[in-house]
């Protein structure tokens, strides 16, 4: 589904990423840690297609179609789904408008009839349960007054929304308390299935407790140092990110 | 012919008690004496209005045009309340719709209010808006003849609720109007207005507008004004607003019509614990240009002003905006907020802005802020990364920009329709 390949970018002429391979089939759900500074994000928002970054080398393809000549809204409309680390407050618009806005461009895109409001809403509510997010918040402008939480729960929301083939989690769990943790969880377990994938980016394990990665890569100074299954994730966390640094030299 | 020339044939015509035309006199002689603004008035520095003194003015002769399909574009015509309707400054009692009024309620046309009962209009007519500063408040003092009149006695348990329609026609070329609009509210009254003006495409003319509104103890007034003139016309508005002890005054100011519009804001208040809003939006693309000018004069303690102005500016247009607010030395326990914001859509767009604080009290809390900006990029990012093209996501973040300054009008249906208008401006999907 996703194959990125010797991936190099820059942000202000400073090389971030220097040389990333990371390859997602359907059905799996990876997970890419990292220290602070290796590069995380970056790869999660140059995959999103955020224009700060420039790609000065190397390919990606999703689902056979070169991912870098998209804009990011015809990535998100192939299927790619950004979860931001920091979500975006927008006042005045409402979280239904923002939705409807964004399934029925997904919808456009597929040669789908667009939604009308009662479809929305019964697309909305089961997901709204499952995410203990409370049904007002629909209405309220995108992401303005939400707690933390709210934010980070929001944007799992939209994911299960809209229904991605690749959902890219930046951060999802960071300020979160353990029962906000498993509530992402629960709505990352729900959304996942045989035909999509999850790539998490998180600098902790923790998150992954809930959520069992098939695969786990580390990150480190702008390429993958290190790729293994869910117990890797175990002896970074015991070992720390240290122990990679000196394990390399 | 000069307005000066035009003024003793004007007296002739209208009419009126001696009192009155004594104002007229003391309005079109300030008016000679100040002449037109020029740019070397510090407060028309950015406004330059030479094409209003350029152009030779004749009064507009009421014209036979589609008033009602311009009310009906306007998306104001069903609003609740009555509906006052004026087609080229006169009072147009057809084209209005005046329901049945709360005992101590007394609205209509000034003219016709000015024939009947002339001892209503005589005190507070022109000492809302003296006619020694602004010259175009002079010259509107020295044309007063229609416009509206509207007296809430005291005690009135019932929200009354009105909207005014000033409507040029276009029919004469160079038409000019000077609507004057006086408000009185007695105690305890609960007003919620709307002062409309709109006019036909490319029509082109002069409004010339002095708004004086009073309010007594205790009274709350919700203003909301819209300007929808022609993009082609020139447009000069002065609100004048005195305000007795605990009352609540709100104004709302939408533009977006207008070659040339200066709304000038003077609010004063006359005693203790009144809360003043000052909200703005205005909106401008081609060569269109809004001045704002607010004031506040805070001269009691324990009051609270609000202020947020919002522009949006594209193509060459301008914005300016200069909002005063003096707290006098008595004026302790002063709480002003002031917020101004223009969005900037073209490289070509520029806006002018000034925030003037002049505070004689120590014991008190003033804040403002004022930007000037493009839009969010990182809002920008979020919405097309959900899928949404980059320019629909421009107009919802404009849109979005825009709502702030609306969100606190009173009136649901004429939120509506300030919303409809934004969205069929920047957020067409």
């Amino acid at each position: 589904m996703l194959e990125v390949k010797d991936l190099h970018a820059e942000v202000d002429c400073t090389p971030i990423l220097k040389g990333v391979n990371l390859s997602v089939r359907p059905g799996e759900v990876h997970a890419i840690m990292g220290p602070n500074g290796s590069g995380k994000s970056t790869l999660a928002q140059v995959l999103a297609g955020h224009e700060s970054f420039k790609v000065t080398g190397g390919s990606v393809a999703f689902d056979g179609k070169d991912l870098l000549t998209l804009a990011p809204e015809e990535r998100a409309r192939e299927g790619v789904f950004l979860a931001f680390q920091y979500p975006v407050e927008i006042p005045g618009v409402s979280n239904t408008y923002l939705l409807k806005a964004a399934v029925n461009a997904i919808r456009k895109h597929r040669n789908e009839d667009e939604l009308d409001a009662i479809d929305f809403l019964k697309m909305f509510k089961s997901s709204m349960k499952l995410l203990d997010l409370d049904e007002s918040l629909i209405n309220r402008p995108v992401n303005e007054g939400f707690s933390g939480g709210e934010k980070k729960r929001n944007e799992v929301f939209q994911m299960m929304v809209l229904n991605p083939k690749l959902a890219i989690l930046d951060e999802a769990d960071s300020g979160l308390d353990i029962d906000a943790v498993k509530i992402v969880a629960k709505g990352v377990a729900q959304f996942r299935n045989d035909n999509n994938a999850v790539v998490i980016v998180t600098h902790y394990q923790r998150l992954l407790d809930y959520i069992e990665p098939d695969f786990v890569h580390v990150l480190y100074d702008g390429r993958i140092v290190r790729s293994g299954v869910k117990d890797l994730a175990l002896e970074l966390e015991e070992h720390g990110y240290d122990w990679l640094k000196n394990s390399d030299a | 012919m000069s307005f000066t020339e035009q003024h003793p044939e004007f007296l002739k015509a209208a009419g009126g008690p001696d009192w009155l035309g004594e104002l007229r006199n003391a309005g079109i002689a300030r008016f000679a004496e100040l002449g037109f603004p020029t740019t070397r008035d510090e407060d028309w520095r950015f406004t330059d209005v030479s094409p209003i003194r350029q152009t030779a003015f004749t009064p507009a002769v009421p014209a036979g045009a589609d008033v009602a399909g311009l009310l009906q574009g306007s998306g104001g015509s069903d609003w609740p309340g009555h509906h006052l309707v004026f087609v080229d400054g006169v009072f147009t009692p057809d084209q209005s719709a005046i329901g049945a009024l709360p005992a101590g309620v007394r609205l209509g046309g000034l003219a016709d209010i000015l024939a009947a009962t002339p001892e209503l209009l005589q005190p507070h007519l022109g000492t809302g808006a003296a006619v020694n500063g602004n010259p175009f408040t002079a010259l509107n003092t020295g044309f007063i003849r229609d416009g509206a009149a509207i007296f809430l006695g005291d005690d009135i348990d019932e929200r009354v609720t009105v909207n005014l329609w000033y409507v040029s026609t276009g029919a004469t070329a160079n038409a000019v109007t000077q609507p004057r609009t006086l408000i009185v509210v007695g105690r305890n009254g609960n007003f919620t207005v709307t002062e409309n003006y709109v006019g036909p495409g490319d029509a082109c003319y002069l409004t010339n507008a002095v708004t004086e509104i009073i309010l007594a103890e205790n009274a709350v007034i919700d203003h909301t004004k819209m300007q929808l003139e022609s993009e082609t016309a020139y447009h000069i508005a002065a609100m004048h607003v005195h305000a007795a002890r605990d009352s609540r005054f709100k104004s709302h100011a939408i533009t977006t019509g207008g070659a040339i519009t200066r709304n000038t804001i003077k609010a004063q208040l006359d005693d203790e614990n009144i809360e003043c809003t000052l909200n703005g939006l205005y909106l401008g693309h081609g060569r269109q240009l809004v001045d704002n000018h607010t004031c506040i004069e805070h001269a009691h303690p324990n009051c609270n002003s609000s202020e947020i102005y919002k522009g949006i500016l594209d193509d060459k247009a301008r914005g300016v905006f200069n909002g005063r607010i003096h707290v006098r030395q008595d004026a302790q326990k002063t709480d002003a907020l002031q917020t101004n914001r223009a969005l900037l859509l073209s490289d070509d767009a520029r806006v002018n802005t000034k925030p003037e604080l002049e505070i004689h009290a120590d014991d008190v809390r003033c804040t403002h802020g004022a930007t000037v900006g493009q839009l969010d990029e990182a809002g920008l990012f979020y919405l097309r990364s959900r899928g949404i093209d980059a320019e629909t996501a421009r107009g919802i973040l404009t849109y979005a920009f825009a709502c702030e300054a609306v969100t606190d009008i009173e009136s649901q249906p004429v939120r509506d329709t300030i919303e409809q208008l934004l969205i069929g401006r920047y957020r067409q999907l």
